[in-house]
């Protein structure tokens, strides 16, 4: 537990120096959320349409930013030194809880904005909330594995996203089905299966990335 | 002896099958003609998803032995069910057309196939993107069993959740089979015959794979030697 604190504590100050990873989500997402607003303009889109919308925009925006916690590792050769002083489940559970706190960042800005500029109604907020709050856990732990496994590679940032898409995409598919949810109903409990299916699958996703974390760490 | 006549019964077996798929079992009401792409696509189906199983598991041998074979196995074994998802892929888009009046509409069962090529297309472009031999292997594996935890998801879970205009007379939610005598005597020795002839070429395969291996052993070891 203290080594995983000590990680966070660790990256937490790297990032604060520099604000790379912040700076580049939270500016990707505006942009992104920007560009959507004017395509579709002074007409309402669907309910559907909003769900999927700000599940694409959550989604991208976090590809811009997650791959940087093991991406600057590298770039400043400390892996080797990070690999002597830790165990690898502590390294991966502090940037796994790091990248948590990126996106919950993202999502404080991205939220308010999102229900702002696109006339979002949600009757929910209880659906809504524990949707990004799993989702988030599930976005996370797929986001900082496939970080680890393309540090090592060449042409980093895309792959980061191709590789990333497929793993997130039950992510994907059940967050904007418990979103739509959220806009439609007002008992958590009528957005009982999607939730589920998200926890389940995030559950799996973390679960699966603390076991073969040692493999991608160690060489 | 026992080989050579085991082949000459899978070719005839193979033939009458082929040809009784298409002569003699009868065709299902409302489907017409069409009935017949099941002798042919779902074995294509499962044949993917018996490759993919298998690359899973050479992978998981690779990150126990460190043995770059089983990282050459699990590359064979992805590129061809990858080869079969695109065969049923294809084979399940003009039948597609011929029933659903379109090619591509997103049903359930087409956004799981679809998934899984995307899944395996990232799997080779990131062993393309790594150039040192024993790090490709082993972050490979990792990605393929990582995605491979997500193959139940879409090829099981996902079709069954939502709902699907996908015929799914055999492994229905029911686990009963819903065919008639013939067709059923027609579909599982299509079924059994493409498994043992795919797994007989996939042996072929992995013998080259292994002299390949042998080989370059052989040289490295005797350039080594000279110096």
């Amino acid at each position: 537990m203290k080594q995983t604190y000590l990680i966070l504590i660790k990256d937490l100050q790297q990032e604060f120096k520099t604000r790379y990873a912040i700076n580049a989500i939270l500016l990707f997402a505006v942009v992104t959320l920007s560009a959507v607003s004017f395509a579709i303009g002074t007409y309402t889109a669907g309910i559907q349409v909003l769900a999927a919308l700000f599940w694409v925009i959550l989604f991208f925006s976090s590809m811009s930013g997650l791959s940087h916690i093991f991406i600057r590792e590298e770039e400043t050769q400390t892996a080797d030194t990070l690999k002597l002083v830790a165990r690898p489940v502590h390294i991966f559970l502090g940037k796994f809880i790091f990248n948590l706190l990126l996106l919950v960042a993202l999502e404080v800005v991205l939220v308010p904005l999102f229900i702002a500029a696109m006339n979002f109604k949600i009757t929910s907020f209880a659906i809504f909330a524990m949707t990004l709050l799993i989702g988030n856990f599930g976005l996370a732990g797929g986001g900082t594995m496939v970080a680890a496994i393309i540090s090592k590679a060449s042409a980093k940032g895309a792959l980061f996203t191709v590789l990333a898409f497929p793993i997130l995409l039950p992510v994907l598919i059940s967050g904007i089905s418990a979103t739509k949810k959220a806009t439609e109903e007002t008992a958590l409990l009528s957005a009982q299966n999607e939730l589920q299916a998200l926890l389940a699958y995030s559950v799996i996703i973390i679960t699966a990335s603390i076991l073969l974390f040692d493999y991608v760490w160690n060489e | 002896m026992i080989i050579k006549i085991a082949k000459w019964l899978l070719f005839a077996l193979f033939a009458l099958t082929i040809t009784a798929a298409f002569v003699w079992a009868p065709l299902k009401e409302g489907l017409g003609a069409f009935t017949r792409v099941i002798y042919f696509h779902v074995p294509v189906a499962w044949m993917a998803v018996v490759f993919f199983l298998l690359g899973a598991y050479y992978s998981y041998r690779y990150l126990q032995k460190k043995d770059l074979l089983y990282d050459a196995y699990a590359q064979v074994c992805n590129e061809m069910g990858i080869l079969f998802a695109i065969l049923a892929t294809v084979t399940g888009s003009i039948w597609a057309k011929q029933i659903w009046h379109s090619y591509w509409n997103w049903d359930p069962r087409e956004t799981s196939i679809f998934i899984l090529l995307l899944i395996y297309g990232a799997y080779f472009s990131l062993r393309s993107a790594l150039e040192q031999e024993d790090r490709r292997a082993r972050l490979s594996a990792v990605y393929s069993l990582l995605a491979f935890v997500s193959v139940p998801f879409f090829v099981f879970i996902v079709p069954r959740i939502y709902f699907s205009l996908h015929p799914d007379p055999v492994l229905n939610t029911q686990g009963k089979i819903n065919m008639e005598a013939r067709q059923r005597l027609v579909f599982f020795s299509s079924l059994i015959l493409q498994t043992i002839l795919f797994l007989w070429v996939f042996n072929i395969r992995k013998t080259q794979v292994k002299l390949k291996m042998l080989l370059r052993r052989y040289e490295e070891n005797k350039t080594f030697e000279e110096k």
